[in-house]
């Protein structure tokens, strides 16, 4: 009984953090917003900077994986591998969500040394929508390092619970 | 009984030495990564206005400290190097340290969330870098490399030393599970060997 509810409640957690990753690259790619000022339009697009593109093809593998391995069989052995290439996806989260996080901080609050000019004041709409991505793909963290202990536990059995 | 023998033996096997080894590559690489970081700065006296025939110069300064992404890979890659040399320092001198089976389990996740910190640090940093580089025609933010040459390549240093920093730290969490998931198979069984440090 308590080996069932430990097991619905880890395929719960993936579940989440499958959903969770679905949404951030949903949210992401469709923010896209068009201003014009002074004759001269300007239309932001998620594929105007690098960064954003990095952080929607990371969330893609997470959300093809996670979705993979909701269907992987209890009895295999491959639970084994997939701590690894659970760290291996958290780190891939961790790096995208940095990497958007970094780049659209520049692009809120600018660079003044750099002669950088914020955008935000200009796209408001884009810069919301790159917010909610942002945080969705927080949760997505979150719940993948959650999922990490999780698949550590389920395979190490670390506090000897079982009775040899 | 198998509870009992949890005994773990003086460390030479042949996963503490790799752990070792690659511990030690790890400090080093992201001490360097934080220390070249650090010291990022340059200064340059260049002309921004010219009034009839008398320019204008001002002497501009790129420093780390002007780009929140490079102060947290300097923080981040300062707190990898310290976790590695403390457990280098806890693999050398006390090899022997336990208590009830958790020193194998602190040390793997411990490990594994090192390992996700400095891989965020690389790469924020290696994306603000990226745009300090080539800029950003749809924003208009220009591109600051090709005045400040020398900045720009220390950082792309400092950044190729976080990112083998990132590839050792993955492995060292590798290593670091396999250790874990090998001694909890001896807890399973009846045998009274002793298990890996």
């Amino acid at each position: 009984m308590v080996k069932l509810t430990k097991r619905i409640g880890g395929l719960v957690l993936r579940l989440a953090a499958f959903g969770a990753a679905l949404a951030a690259l949903i949210v992401m790619v469709t923010s896209r917003e068009r201003a014009s000022f002074f004759a001269v339009s300007l239309e932001a697009k998620y594929t105007d900077m690098a960064a954003f593109k990095y952080f929607v093809i990371a969330n893609a593998v997470v959300s093809v994986y996670s979705f993979l391995i909701l269907f992987l069989p209890k009895e295999s052995l491959l639970w084994k591998f997939v701590v690894v290439l659970d760290l291996v996806m958290t780190m891939l989260l961790t790096s995208s969500l940095s990497a958007a996080l970094a780049v659209a901080q520049v692009g809120k609050k600018g660079n003044a040394n750099a002669g950088w000019l914020p955008i935000c004041g200009q796209v408001p709409k884009f810069c919301d929508q790159i917010t909610g991505a942002l945080i969705a793909g927080f949760v997505a963290l979150v719940l993948y390092v959650l999922l990490l202990l999780y698949s550590l536990h389920s395979v190490v059995d670390p506090f000897l619970l079982q009775k040899s | 009984m198998a509870r009992e023998k949890i005994v773990v033996a003086g460390g030479t096997t042949k996963s503490w030495k790799l752990l070792l080894g690659l511990r030690i590559f790890a400090f080093m690489a992201t001490l360097a990564a934080a220390i070249v970081m650090s010291l990022n700065k340059e200064t340059k006296t260049l002309v921004v206005a010219t009034i009839g025939t008398v320019p204008i110069k001002a002497t501009l300064t790129a420093k780390f400290q002007h780009t929140p992404a490079f102060v947290f890979f300097v923080i981040a890659n300062v707190m990898v190097s310290f976790h590695n040399l403390l457990m280098i320092a806890l693999q050398i001198f006390s090899p022997k340290l336990e208590y009830k089976g958790l020193r194998l389990l602190s040390i793997a996740i411990l490990d594994m969330l090192n390992a996700t910190l400095v891989s965020a640090a690389a790469n924020a940093a290696v994306f603000v870098a990226e745009l300090g580089k080539n800029g950003n025609k749809h924003a208009k933010w220009n591109k600051v490399c090709d005045r400040f040459a020398t900045y720009c390549d220390h950082g792309a240093g400092a950044i190729i030393a976080a990112f083998a920093g990132v590839i050792l730290m993955l492995l060292v969490s590798a290593v670091s599970i396999s250790r874990l998931l090998i001694n909890s198979k001896n807890f399973s069984t009846t045998a009274t060997t002793t298990s890996v440090v």
